[in-house]
């Protein structure tokens, strides 16, 4: 089984690392003939605007579009979180975003979160983080910042958390990925 | 309960900005065109390093308002320069909500002794260097990224290959060296002792390098990503190009695709003129600007 990064641009290698301690098999996505195979891709955390951007320019955003509709399962942090819920990326995931939901880098923040499916506390860290303002009625919601705002949610092959997994050495939420949703596809 | 300036969200928002290019801009239009062109951020300055080098004289950190006017435009992380050493204009970029500083050889410095005790604030910091020694002392200052130097406003690559190299060779050798010479070598490095053991043990900087300092082209944005540069700075040679759009557009995708050579040379085609530039080695010892700030 081999999990996808999309590598156009964020915290590639990171990702890379949780997959490897998940003694999972990854591959760089870079081009719409890398998304061929794969079990499952995980969409890093970088600038979704350009991210975006490249993924037109490639001529994958449709292509992607198609494969998350069908079921191809789809792990965003960050700003995979943006581009999943936006109706013009890649509306994945029925939530309403809020880029930079939290304020600019210097309100950037580590807490402590609760998540659905995870006996133990994870740190969350969030980075001009955006969160999910309302969700709809088929999304599952995993977890919510101190202050009530939806930060990690899943609606059927598509996980999305607005923190970033990767920037800890915890793979909790990978390992759920691969678990709930890549395994039971 | 949150904790805002911690380590790892100040590093992390450098990793995320890995793969993609930083862009130099003198307004909100080509503040825009950054934005347009696929660029992960925008830094706010008021003369691009060649303007500033044409005109000499002090250079400063930017008018506030020009900053703050940018800011407003774009939703991409906005960065700014301050003097080294000047930790009031720190301060004061600070209080505007900067996503980042560049404590910057491209501004005249204001101190030749002391750079800024960067591990003191909220906002993240990044700085230049030209070799590893460089590179440990401000990250040891708190430093949450770096740059090569390069040679800034030149549009000559030489100087930031140099750095680049240096640097990651540097590396190499630290990580297979004996762990009882590490002492030594901190010594000849004049870098943090703790610092030298976390290279040695990971054989890589705690922090990313982005390429800054004579970027001008696709083809040099490949060349840099390809010799291990995290991302890129491009200053004056997307505005002082001909068709600054389309240089923009290109070197983000070069960045982007550094090995994929083919598309490097599709997006090449046609451009117009980079930046005129200057050749560095014409360049005299009192108009460089990367050896400011060497302590």
């Amino acid at each position: 089984m081999t999990i996808g990064i999309l590598a156009l641009q964020g915290a590639v290698a990171e990702h890379q690392n949780m997959l490897e301690q998940c003694q999972v098999e990854s591959k760089l996505v870079r081009t719409r003939q890398d998304l061929e195979g794969l079990a499952g891709l995980i969409i890093p955390g970088g600038e979704s605007t350009a991210i975006k951007k490249l993924l037109v320019r490639e001529e994958m955003l449709l292509p992607l579009k198609e494969m998350v509709k069908a079921g191809f399962p789809v792990f965003g942090t960050c700003a995979g979180l943006v581009l999943l819920s936006q109706t013009d990326s890649l509306a994945g995931f029925d939530g309403q975003v809020v880029r930079n939901g939290f304020g600019r880098q210097q309100d950037s923040f580590e807490e402590s979160l609760s998540v659905v499916g995870l006996d133990e506390p994870f740190l969350g860290i969030f980075i001009r983080a955006p969160y999910l303002e309302s969700v709809g009625s088929e999304v599952k919601i995993l977890a919510k910042t101190d202050d009530g705002r939806i930060v990690a949610a899943s609606q059927k092959n598509v996980l999305v958390t607005a923190f970033h997994p990767e920037l800890t050495a915890d793979p909790r939420i990978h390992e759920l990925f691969i678990n709930e949703i890549v395994n039971k596809k | 309960m949150k904790v805002t300036g911690t380590e790892i969200v100040k590093r992390g928002m450098a990793q995320m900005q890995k793969g993609g290019v930083i862009m130099d801009v003198a307004n909100v239009e080509q503040a825009k065109v950054a934005e347009a062109a696929g660029a992960v951020a925008v830094m706010a300055l008021e003369k691009v390093p060649s303007d500033i080098r044409a005109e000499g004289g002090v250079a400063r950190m930017s008018d506030p308002a020009m900053i703050e006017a940018i800011m407003g435009a774009v939703s991409i992380p906005v960065m700014a320069k301050c003097r080294i050493g000047h930790f009031a204009e720190a301060r004061i970029l600070e209080s505007l909500g900067v996503d980042y500083i560049d404590e910057s050889e491209v501004l005249t410095p204001a101190d030749d002794n002391y750079h800024i005790d960067k591990s003191q604030y909220k906002v993240p910091f990044v700085c230049g260097c030209r070799d590893l020694g460089e590179a440990l002392r401000r990250i040891g200052e708190g430093a949450s990224m770096l740059r090569t130097k390069g040679e800034p406003g030149t549009g000559d690559i030489i100087e930031a290959v140099r750095h680049m190299q240096k640097v990651n060779q540097q590396i190499r050798q630290i990580s297979v060296e004996k762990p009882e010479n590490l002492m030594a070598i901190a010594r000849d490095l004049r870098a943090p002792y703790e610092l030298v053991q976390e290279v040695h043990a990971n054989g890589k900087l705690p922090v990313v390098n982005f390429a800054a300092g004579g970027v001008s082209t696709p083809a040099d944005a490949a060349l840099m990503m390809n010799l291990g540069a995290d991302g890129i700075f491009v200053g004056s040679g997307i505005f002082k190009s001909e068709h600054p759009e389309k240089f923009a557009k290109a070197i983000v995708t070069a960045t982007a695709h550094p090995t994929d050579y083919h598309l490097i040379a599709e997006v090449s085609k046609n451009l117009g003129s980079p930046m005129k530039g200057i050749d560095v080695a014409t360049l005299a010892d009192a108009d460089k600007m990367a050896p400011r700030g060497m302590e």
